[in-house]
Order: C-alpha cells, then structure tokens, then sequence
C-alpha cells in the first residue's frame, strides 16, 4: 500500500475492546462495499484470559473472529492485520497504544477514548515520530473512512446513511475534519454536493491529537485518486495556519474548500469552553475568524459562513466537472442488507410463533410477578407479595393454581408443608440422602438421591387417600361399605394405618390438622367421611387410625372444593398432577437437606451396611 | 474536559508538598498560605496557622485572575487585624477587574518574605511538548521585558536530566545561584510533568540566601489525568473563571457530566435572549452558535450548551428540563425561539435522546404556550426515522409550533427558519 492511503479493500484490522456493535457495523459496510473478506480479524479482550470466539454476521452469513486476551497474541497469529482500532478506556488507552506502536505491522492506529491526558498523547505521538511510518487518528474521535474499503468502528453510522451517503464505494474527495461528529454530517453533504467521499478522518477534538489536519491534507494531496479536498477546522490551536503555509507554497494544490467552526467566540463575555478540549483560542490568531480570513486569503475555498458550505462545495465540484478536470465516478448499487431479526420484529415486518408458554409468572415486565402475566388480572407482583403478607402458601397458590386462595387456605397449605417437613433419619428418603451425602456427593445428589424414592409407598398415600375417600364419599357410600369394598378389592385403604400409633396414642400430627380445618374451613365433608371410615377401621385393630398422609390428601380435598376457587375439572386436574405428592415433596425436601447438613458437619464416613444383617442367601 | 485553573493556594500548597521529593530535599517553602472565604472562622484559622498572628503579612483576592497589584487589590505588611479588616471589606463585594466584574469571594493571606531578587519562571504545554520561561527580570509585567527570557524547549517523553538547562539560562546569572537555579528548574519541571499540569508560571519568585519562595503562582492542570492524580492533587477543586461563577442550572448539569460516560455542557450567556438551543454534538453546537452569530443575532443567544455520546433518555430529559425551565422564566415580545440541533450521528440513538427531550418538552407545554415559543428540529443518525417521526407527532398536541427536518435539510437551515422575521 503507499505512504498516502490509509486502508483499501483487503485491510485487516484489530479491535482492541469487545464492541460488539462497533464490530457488527464495520462487517456491515463490509458487505455493502463488496469486501471479499471481512475487515475485523481479531477482538483483544483483555478480560476475556482464555480467549473465545466471536460470533457476527457478514451479510446474511454467520462468521466467528478470534479473541485475544493481549494484543500479542494477535500479532502471533495473524500476520496481515495492520491496523489497530483502540476502544480502550481513556485510563487504558495509553499504555495498549504504547504497546501497539511496538508491532511493526501495525501501520494505523487509531484511539477512540476521549479523555487520554494530553501528556500521554504527546507521548504517543513523541514515540510515533521516532519509529516512523506509522498513521495515528485520535484520541476522541470516532475514526475514519476509505468509501468502499474499510471503516473505523462507528464511523459513517448506521448503514441506511452509509449507503445514503454514497460511502459504500469510492468517490473523489478527500475530507478531515477535527470533530468526530460533524464528519458525519460532512459525508452527508459530500455524498448530496459531488460523486462522493473518497477517505474521511476525523482527527479528534482535543488540543494535541496525534495527527493533524495537515498531516491528512498532504496525503490527500498525495492520493492521486482524490480530486478535491474538504476541511473543517476550529477556534484554538495553530494547525489550521500550516495549511495556509502549505498553500502558499504550493504544496496543496487540488481544490480545498475549508471552513472554521467557533466564530461566534468573539462575542462572548467570556470565555466559554466549547465541547471539544481544544476548542478554545488563547490568542487572536487562534480565533475561527483570522483563521478563515488566512485560508481564504492563501486561495482556499472559503464560504461566508457555515450556510453554504454545501453551496461552495457544490460549485467547487461541479467547476471541476464543466473544465473537465474530473469524470464523476458513477453510483453502484450497494447490496440489499438482510434485516435484522430484532429489527424486523421490532418493525412488525415478521412474526414468529412462541415455542414456549409461560401461564404462572413472568419476569418480562418491570417486576416480577407470580400467578400469570405482569399487569393481569390473576398476577400479583413480587412487591405485592410482601405488602400483603401472602406467605409461603400464598406464593404456592399462585404460581401452582395461579390463583390466589383465600388466608385460611394458604394457611393450611402451610401447614401441610410444615408437618411433613420431616420424620426422622429412618424413613426411605432421609435414610437414602443419608446415605449418599456420607458417599461424599454434593448437596444435589443426595436430596434427588433420598427424593426418588417418594412414590406410591413412601408419601404416595397423600394421592391415593385423596381418590378413594372422595370417590366413596361422593358416591355416597355408607363407611362400612366402603371398607367392605375396598378389603374384596384387595387394596389397603390409602392413609389408613400407622406402625405405632393408635387411638390411645394418637399422632399429634394428624390431630392438629383435623382442629385447624374443623375450625377453619367452611366444609369438611370428605373429612367427616374418613373420620367414620376410621371408626369401623378401629374397631377392627386399635392401629387403623386416619394417618397424616391421608389426613393431608383428603383435608386437601376438603380445602379445594369449599374455596369454591376451583371447578370440578379443575380438581380432578390437580389429582392427575399429582398436586397432593408435590405438597409432600416441598416439604420433605427441608427435611432432607438437613439431614445432609446434618451429616456433612458431622462429618460421617461413607456408610458400609453390616454383613450380618444381609440374608445372603 | 480539558485545561482548567486551580487556585493559587492550592497550587502553592501542592507545591511545599510535592516539590522536595523532586528536588531530593527540601527547598525552604514550608507552604504557609491561608485561604479565606466567607465561611472561615478566623479564630480557627489563627489556631491552625500560627505564624499569622508572629509574621507581616501579604493578602490578595485568589480567584484565577493575576495583576492583582495592578488593580488595587494586594495588601502588603500588615498584620493580622489589618489584613482581616482589608478582607471584611471586600469579600463578597462586586468589584470590577479589567473588564469583568464579578463577587470577591476568595482571598489568601501570606507571610511577606524579604528578599533580593524576583525571577520569573513559567513552564507551558505545547504541541510538541513544553516549553520551560525564565528571566532574572521577574515582576509583574514580563511582556514588557520578553526579550530577557530564556526558552528551554522539553520535547514530549524527554528526560529533563538530558537536557543542558544550566547552559540556556541568562548569562547574568552569578555560578550559584544558575546552580540553585537549574537544580530548582529541574525539580520543579519533573514535578509539572508528574502531577499533569497544563500550565505553571510563578512570576515572581524570590531567592533568599539558598532558598526559593514562589510570591505569585498561576497554574492550570489537565484536569483528564485526575483518574492519576486524585491523591496528589487533594481536595483542589476547578473554580470557575472570574466573572463565570456557576450558576444552579450550569452547576446541576456539569454534576450530571461528571457521572456519565455521555457530554453534557451547558454555560448561560444571555438569560433574557431569544434564542435557545438543544444541540447535539461538541462541533455541531458551535457551528448553531456561530450560524445564529452570523444572522447577526449574537445579542439573542441565550446559551451555548450540547450532548452527546449517546445519553440515556433520563439525562437527555434532566438536560432538556434544565433548559426549558430557564427558558421559559421571562417572556419575549417576539416569543421564543427552541432549535433542537444536530448533525448525523454516528452512534447516537436519536429515537431514545429523543424521547427523553419529548418527555421534558410535555411537563412543559402549558409554559411553552405562554412564552409564544416555537421549535424548530433538525436531526440525523441511528433511528433518525423514528425519532423525528415521534417529534412530528409531538408537534400535534403540544400547543406550540414544530417543525421538524432530517438530513436531506442542511444542517444550520433551521436557523435562519428560525429567525426569520415573520
């Protein structure tokens, strides 16, 4: 590549910093401009210590670019990158620019970060100067662009400008400007007043940028490619009177139509700093005035004000064009863009059905909620939920029936949950996460490991108290026949019996359940039923008591049918989802994890079952 | 951000702090200075800097402007009671200097040191690095005697010790004290480049015997390296220039600056004046200042001020209230004037600035109506369509007329809609 061009269409570049919109954007222009390659080779993310990939789009293809954890790393790898695009923070921007300036085939840099003290950006320059060959853009600018080839980060915008402005392929004037912001609004009106932007540099608004208007014009008047120049330059700082030096000598000598932003500075009481650092003149040559009387009287071309910059630069072109100085380079047709799929979306050009339904909550609004969609009806926010004190049976309510049932409801689900919370070490689930957690396995695999076994033997009478009492009581069935029944079926009645407690000795359990509903609920029909059932059970042997499980099943039964909250339907669903063992699941589930606390603080060895207590047979 | 002006008594008191680990010891300057504002309790101040009741004393206003002695305000050989007197007298009181006139609200007071000498020195950043000043003809007018300065140029990432500063000072100057001189230049420049000042002129300073007092002190720092030099530079703080304190409004915005990643600036110029903008972009704002100047409206312009860096809604509404609120506190006979600005953004997500400024523009509409305002938008960038679409629609309920331009409409041609005469 010559001295003179900054990128052209084969140009690799460096992201330092993971900007994933900046880097989307470059391969957007890529594609528009007919690149055959993309121009981002490699992201440095010095976070990122084990490197990674980055997934992006070249047009409607998908890519993957490497990441780097140090710029090192890339200059190992990829040999043809040449350029650097510093998106470091104005505290780390200095030393990644230092450092870069150390790889040789790193001919342009360019610094993204406003706020590098200034310094460090003579510093930078200072150590450029020495090396040699090397092309700085910044700090505080956007960058740059070669139409057609290769853009800086989020140079140009988006890409409905781009192409607007006619910068997906090369025209015929060179521009540079010290804001980063109004070199977009110059592609706009270069792209409306000729045939278009050739290169484009913005070389940052602070005092010291790396490299100056100057620096650029004579690479512009070097291109032969660029016909003409366009410049904007500003109040403060000296730079602008090199151009007029270099005009003088002639050693510009292509059209340059400049205009200097600031004259309003004079009529100020005092001093205003302008929004870019250096903006701000401490002598009257500084001032955008003097400077616009210099460049206008060394033969650059100098519009009365801002107002017809457009005007000038139209005229300057098209002269060029009527002496026949100049061919417009015709318009091509940028490459249609597949859209966005968010865009689309956002857009209403598509739509796309949902794979999953979510009816219980909904973390999309500005809360959570619990019970259904945020702002409907049957939802309550998570705020809500604490205002109104719903308690652990409220929040089950919601998100298992979402609905919330009534205080006396959610009560005894509470209840349910606390009674069964746990029994003991023996019994099947906590002896198995027992068991496990002494084998040394983490918390997980011991509670799926003691969880498993919950089924139609262990708590699975919760369910099976609930179908049969219900059936029997619904079918009005005297209590004796139902026994009778059951025993010539040959099932054991669900929730009857108990290993060691009786009438004489009743579970205290079962008795607070049995008061809480007596007293609470507005109906205990199916309640009353078992409690018959349980005297001709009794009557046979003393041990044939309603146990907790089947209390829980059938008071469960008794709760949904006089909330009146539920239809018939609705609760037979709740039977086939084994609702009533997910009550008993929830609260065994605590038990459980404290037993592996349990054993893990007490720091159990792996339990081996004793030899003698194993019939080998 | 950029470079700003610290107060003289803290730049003194960085000074006796830092200066002798540059200088490899002591250099005689114990920092007495005593800064005094209307809060100061001078018993306390008394209490914590003895010397002010054993020493006569110096006092002058500190408040970023120099050639106090010039303008009457420097209090020389007095002793406490006086110099108390002398600042009772005029703290808080407008007082015209130069041109500008402003509120006395700060002053220090000093020992008078005797000496023999006044030097000048002063050490200025330039593009290619800085430039170091002395002249042995130290005082208050160095312009009129600027063919006896010396000029040591320091090119950026320079060692000073590499350069031969002995060799360039004047030759009037006796072996010692161009030893004392230089030892003193070359601490005293380390120390500049260390701490990131922007600017540093003592003019003059005194040599006593081996010693060097700084009698009058400007200095400017770079005030980006701050992330560097929180510690050194203590609690120094940025005062505005004389005749530009803050006003709420300007000072409410730059805090909203300071916590953001995105610009925000704002500076009044003309309370009473027609014309008012809402400009994006560093260059872009300038450009409307200019243009509307241009117009010949300069006398109009109410304020300068701009954002960017792609702001969230919430500060362009904070911004956008800031604005409106000051602008709508005194009606114009020929109504107002609201030029909601900017070139084509690159990054800038015009639809979300947008929304934050339609917010504040509706909280404001019953005072718009009031004060006959009219506004006037122009704006490009990412999702342009959409937020000039969202303005348009604005524009038919807010009760004052909108007219709304995007790119293909030069840039500053709201402007001249603007203040056409109609």
């Amino acid at each position: 590549m010559k001295d003179y061009m900054l990128f052209d269409k084969n140009t690799e570049a460096v992201i330092y910093g993971y900007q994933r919109n900046a880097i989307q954007r470059m391969l957007d222009f890529d594609y528009v401009s007919n690149r055959e390659k993309p121009s981002v080779t490699a992201i440095v993310n010095p976070t990122a210590l084990k490197g990674g990939l980055h997934k992006a789009f070249m047009g409607e293809k998908e890519l993957l670019i490497p990441i780097y954890p140090t710029i090192g790393d890339v200059m190992k790898n990829h040999g043809k990158i040449e350029t650097m695009v510093n998106f470091a923070s104005f505290r780390s921007a200095f030393p990644t620019t230092m450092e870069a300036l150390d790889y040789e085939q790193l001919r342009v840099i360019t610094v993204i970060a406003e706020g590098m003290p200034e310094r460090y950006a003579k510093e930078i320059t200072a150590k450029a100067k020495k090396i040699g060959g090397k092309i700085l853009i910044g700090p505080a600018t956007v960058g740059g662009i070669v139409a057609g080839a290769f853009k800086i980060g989020n140079t140009g915008g988006m890409l409905d400008n781009i192409v607007e402005s006619k910068l997906h392929r090369a025209g015929s004037v060179g521009f540079v400007s010290k804001s980063g912001g109004l070199s977009n609004e110059a592609n706009n009106i270069i792209g409306r007043n000729t045939d278009g932007l050739y290169e484009g540099v913005a070389i940052g608004g602070d005092r010291y940028p790396f490299s100056t208007l100057t620096d650029h014009l004579f690479r512009y008047e070097a291109n032969p490619a660029i016909k003409m120049i366009v410049a904007l330059g500003e109040v403060g700082g000296e730079d602008e009177y090199k151009i007029v030096a270099a005009l003088k000598e002639g050693k510009i000598t292509k059209p340059l139509v400049m205009w200097n932003i600031g004259t309003c500075a004079g009529i100020f009481k005092t001093e205003v700093q302008f929004g870019h650092a250096g903006a701000r003149a401490d002598k009257a040559s500084e001032t955008a005035t003097a400077k616009n009387e210099a460049l206008r009287e060394a033969g650059a071309i100098v519009p009365d004000s801002f107002e017809t910059y457009d005007v000038v630069i139209k005229e300057t072109y098209d002269k060029m064009v009527a002496d026949g100085k100049h061919k417009p380079i015709p318009l091509t047709e940028a490459p249609a863009m597949p859209m966005d799929y968010a865009k689309a979306l956002k857009d209403k050009v598509i739509r796309k059905p949902r794979n999953f339904v979510a009816t219980i909550s909904d973390d999309s609004g500005d809360e959570l909620a619990y019970g259904g969609p945020y702002g409907s009806e049957r939802s309550m926010t998570i705020s809500d939920v604490f205002k109104n004190d719903i308690g652990i049976g409220g929040v089950i309510s919601l998100l298992w029936f979402k609905k919330l049932l009534p205080t006396w409801a959610t009560k005894f689900l509470e209840m349910a949950v606390m009674i069964t919370a746990d029994h003991g070490a023996a019994v099947s689930g906590a002896h198995n996460a027992i068991v496990t957690a002494r084998a040394g396995k983490d918390l997980i695999s011991c509670i799926v490991s003691g969880m498993l076994t919950i089924g139609p033997r262990f708590g699975g009478a919760v369910h099976g108290a609930a179908k049969y009492f219900s059936g029997a009581s619904d079918a009005k069935k005297s209590p004796l026949e139902f026994v009778t029944e059951m025993k010539q079926a040959g099932i054991n009645i669900p929730g009857i019996g108990h290993l060691i407690k009786s009438v004489q000795n009743p579970d205290q359990r079962v008795t607070l359940m049995k008061e809480y509903a007596k007293k609470n609920f507005p109906n205990t029909d199916i309640l009353d039923f078992a409690l018959k059932v349980e005297e001709v059970t009794t009557s046979k042997r003393n041990n044939l008591i309603l146990n907790v499980d089947g209390c829980i099943g059938i008071l469960f039964t008794d709760m949904m049918r006089s909330s009146g909250a539920f239809t018939a339907q609705e609760m037979q669903e709740v039977l086939d989802l084994e609702g009533l063992n997910s009550l008993f699941i929830l609260g065994r589930t605590i038990g459980m994890m404290g037993h592996v606390f349990d054993q893990k603080r007490l720091k159990q060895p792996l339990y081996r079952h004793p030899l003698d207590d194993i019939l080998y047979y | 951000m950029a470079q700003r002006g610290i107060r003289e008594f803290y730049g003194k008191r960085m000074l006796a702090k830092y200066l002798p680990e540059y200088l490899g010891g002591s250099f005689g300057y114990e920092g007495e200075i005593a800064l005094v504002d209307e809060n100061t309790n001078w018993d306390t101040l008394a209490k914590e800097n003895p010397w002010l009741k054993d020493k006569p004393l110096v006092a002058k206003p500190d408040q970023l402007f120099g050639k106090r002695g010039k303008h009457g305000l420097l209090l020389i050989n007095k002793n406490l009671s006086e110099v108390r007197k002398w600042i009772d007298e005029r703290m808080n009181k407008e007082t015209k200097v130069g041109k500008i006139t402003d509120s006395l609200t700060h002053f220090i007071i000093e020992p008078m040191v005797k000496h023999e000498e006044e030097y000048y020195l002063a050490i200025k950043s330039n593009v290619t690095g800085d430039t170091i000043y002395f002249s042995t003809k130290g005082g208050m007018d160095i312009e009129e005697v600027w063919d006896t300065v010396s000029e040591i140029d320091v090119p950026a990432s320079t060692d000073i010790e590499t350069i031969d500063v002995a060799a360039k000072l004047p030759a009037e100057l006796d072996d010692k004290k161009r030893e004392l001189v230089t030892k003193y230049i070359k601490g005293l420049y380390k120390y500049y480049a260390d701490l990131h000042f922007a600017y540093l002129e003592i003019n003059p300073f005194a040599m006593s015997g081996d010693n060097i007092f700084p009698l009058d002190m400007v200095a400017r720092l770079d005030d980006t390296a701050l992330y560097e030099c929180v510690e050194k530079w203590g609690e120094t703080d940025f005062p505005p220039p004389f005749g530009r304190a803050m006003t709420k409004e300007e000072a409410y915005i730059k805090s909203l600056d300071e916590k953001t990643g995105a610009s925000l600036k704002l500076t009044l110029i003309n309370p009473k004046g027609r014309v008012w903008t809402l400009v994006a972009g560093g260059g872009a704002s300038v450009i409307y200042a200019d243009t509307i100047a241009d117009l010949g409206k300069a006398e109009e312009i109410a304020i300068y001020g701009e954002y960017s860096g792609n702001p969230n809604t919430e500060l362009t509404y904070e911004y956008t209230k800031t604005v409106l609120d000051l602008m709508t506190r005194t009606k114009h006979p020929k109504g107002k004037v609201l030029l909601i600005g900017g070139g084509i953004a690159n990054f800038t997500d015009i639809a979300k600035t947008f929304t934050g400024i339609i917010k504040a523009l509706k909280e404001y509409k019953d005072k718009l109506i009031k004060n006959d305002v009219k506004i006037y938008v122009r704006r490009g960038g990412p999702n342009y369509k959409e937020g000039l679409d969202l303005m348009s629609e604005l524009g038919k309920t807010l009760g004052v007329p909108i007219e709304v331009y995007g790119p293909e409409t030069h840039m500053t041609k709201i402007v001249s809609l603007g203040l056409e005469e109609k």
